[in-house]
């Protein structure tokens, strides 16, 4: 079997951070909590959850632009944590980020040229000429004029402006590319767009993706797995139709069932979820979502269930999950 | 037949700025009887929310009501909310109808406890003494589902999570049981199981308290889990107005048809989503031609000579688009 493009292994970032009057409390927050999973080459692994998940802190920790508390990240066979940062920065030429805010990520003062052609003269490849016809080729696959490289990022609508980031990402010709958010301050029909955008793209250019999302619909459409967090955990992953289908994990089932479908006259399915997100400092023992489960049952509370294989490549963490038992079919994740 | 609830005519919102003036809402007419839940839904800057925040005369310079009527059933009769003087239009705020915005942070005083926030209205409006507010203030906490209410009257805004905190912000709007409640993105910024949370709880109070809703949302999905009625926006006019059922299963209008299909369904996901060209257009100036020509794939040449007013092509659902009316002809709404 062919190596996985990235590999996480037991990945943990957690913070310190003060509580209390004056801060006199010192806590850790463990944002992303022992995550292992892979993706392959060319395939996109949707990540889902909802705010305070983990997911956005998973995306840069797998960048190494927060450096993992523990854990190991692999790129292409290579440990990322144990590179020094010369050695990353070549990494990081093949793994390239785009974010939420196409705005906020632009910066207001550089023409697109300047911002296109920044990264390679970053990375000192090519001359400028060379490095302005790559903008102007790029600016052509993700559809926007070539007159635009002289004009800034308050000239353009968010649709354009997230596609000159998507340029930029572009512009090392990476293999990999995490998008965080990547459509969310996005319109519809603009969405819509990018979306297509970013797919056609990975068939052009054989990218692969980590794709990170609060909507589910959204990254079902993109990803062929994904993977649900909650709380700094991955509790479920697997093949993007059974996890909206048929999810396993009590949350998912929640997560899903929550989302307003536009059938209308489709009779509404009726599993809420009472209460909020607990705090990831505060975090309840055993499974992480037991005091909202409608399930849990005493083991759940002090017992934290561990990813098991129940369908083919479809894992979850629930004691409780029952799947078909058919994991025939060969799988690569590790629990 | 009954007359609606509030009737909205012929609205025309301005925004003069400097350099230019902004054509926010261009003729905008819909009606929501009492009772029904009315679904206002478009992209951003499709004059969704000046349209609510003009039928509550919240409209502030440079913005300006152009035109139109904004017709409340009042007991005395029908009353046109855009001729009441500034003091009587109070009157009507939070008692009659009230509205709940997309951020209740910034809609809470982050100084004030939240008691003493939801009991000063009740003093003020319903003449309560303190003893009186504060033990209302701990029955509409319970109402909407805030956890020993009694307690968390002492509590600040911060000290609340967002989904608590837009249950106060219904709390409060619903504290004179007002006639209809306007809730402009009640739960975008929540996340979808706190939203699903907050839809039900606007839900079931309709169901108790008998009001009316408008809901204004981008999100079509939103739209169909809770409206009856649905108003399609588009560059400050109604493109397309009709039952929830005929609107999602049956959409006439071309920028309706193209909004439906360009939103991933969760369950069978197609290979590719239909794209609408192009970006929604700011209207600067009088609109002489349909606002969606440009970006239309059905377009005949007379969308760009002339605007297509919104007629009826059943009773109750209306489409303001030349290629439709000609194909399925309609009457004047």
């Amino acid at each position: 079997m062919p190596e996985p493009m990235l590999e996480t292994i037991d990945l943990v970032k957690s913070f310190a951070v003060r509580r209390g009057f004056f801060a006199a409390r010192k806590a850790r927050l463990t944002a992303v909590d022992r995550i292992s999973l892979t993706i392959d080459a060319g395939e996109t692994l949707g990540l889902v959850g909802e705010s305070g998940c983990g997911k956005s802190t998973l995306g840069l920790t797998v960048m190494q632009l927060y450096a993992p508390t523990s854990g190991t990240v692999r790129f292409n066979g290579e440990d990322l944590v144990e590179l020094s940062p010369l050695q990353l920065s070549r990494v990081r030429r093949k793994m390239q980020m785009i974010y939420q805010d196409p705005y906020a990520s632009l910066d207001p003062r550089m023409n697109v040229e300047e911002i296109l052609t920044e990264p390679m003269a970053i990375h000192d490849i090519g001359t400028q000429q060379e490095r302005i016809e790559e903008a102007a080729q790029l600016l052509d696959i993700v559809g926007l004029p070539t007159d635009a490289l002289g004009r800034f990022p308050n000239e353009f609508s968010g649709g354009q402006q997230q596609r000159i980031g998507l340029a930029r990402a572009l512009m090392l010709r990476p293999q990999m590319l995490i998008c965080d958010e990547p459509v969310s301050s996005l319109d519809v029909s603009v969405q819509a767009q990018i979306l297509n955008l970013l797919r056609d793209l990975q068939e052009e250019l054989n990218l692969t993706y980590l794709f990170i999302s609060h909507n589910i619909a959204v990254t079902r459409f993109m990803s062929r797995r994904i993977g649900v967090m909650y709380l700094g955990r991955l509790v479920e992953i697997g093949p993007s139709a059974s996890i909206v289908d048929t999810p396993l994990h009590p949350y998912t089932q929640a997560l899903i069932s929550a989302v307003p479908d536009p059938q209308p006259l489709e009779t509404r399915r009726n599993r809420k979820l009472s209460g909020d997100v607990p705090s990831p400092i505060d975090r309840p023992t055993g499974c992480a979502f037991h005091p909202r489960c409608s399930l849990a049952q005493e083991l759940c509370s002090h017992t934290e269930p561990q990813l098991r294989e129940l369908e083919s490549g479809h894992l979850v963490a629930c004691h409780l999950a029952k799947g078909t038992g058919d994991t025939r079919r060969p799988v690569h994740e590790t629990a | 037949m009954n007359k609606p609830l509030l009737d909205v005519r012929d609205l025309e919102v301005r925004f003069y700025l400097r350099e230019r003036t902004v054509h926010a809402v261009n003729g905008v007419s819909l009606t929501v009887d009492g009772g029904q839940v009315v679904g206002i839904v478009g992209e951003s800057g499709c004059g969704k929310s000046v349209t609510s925040l003009s039928l509550m005369r919240l409209i502030q310079k440079p913005g300006r009501i152009d035109g139109g009527q904004v017709l409340l059933q009042d007991k005395a009769g029908t009353i046109d909310l855009l001729q009441l003087s500034e003091k009587q239009v109070e009157n009507i705020r939070g008692n009659r109808i009230s509205m709940i915005f997309q951020d209740p942070m910034t809609s809470l005083n982050p100084v004030l406890t939240i008691g003493y926030q939801l009991m000063e209205p009740l003093k003020l409006h319903r003449g309560l003494s303190t003893t009186e507010a504060r033990e209302e203030a701990v029955r509409l906490l319970d109402h909407v589902g805030i956890p020993e209410p009694r307690g968390r009257l002492k509590e600040y805004a911060h000290q609340y999570s967002g989904g608590m905190r837009q249950r106060v912000m219904i709390a409060m709007a619903v504290a004179c049981s007002p006639d209809l409640l306007i809730a402009d993105e009640p739960s975008t910024s929540l996340d979808v199981t706190i939203q699903a949370q907050i839809l039900d709880l606007l839900l079931e109070l309709k169901d108790d308290l008998g009001t009316a809703i408008i809901i204004i949302t981008h999100d079509l999905g939103v739209i169909a889990e809770m409206a009856e009625k649905v108003v399609v926006m588009y560059a400050g006019t109604v493109v397309e107005s009709g039952p929830v059922g005929d609107i999602f299963n049956a959409p006439k209008h071309p920028y309706t048809q193209a909004l439906m299909t360009s939103i991933p369904p969760l369950r069978n996901a197609p290979e590719r989503l239909n794209t609408i060209e192009g970006s929604p257009p700011m209207v600067l100036a009088e609109l002489a031609h349909c606002p969606f020509e440009p970006r239309c794939t059905q377009r005949v040449e007379r969308c760009a000579a002339d605007r297509p007013p919104l007629v009826n092509l059943t009773p109750g659902h209306a489409c303001a688009c030349w290629v439709v009316q000609a194909r399925e002809g309609g009457s004047h709404a």
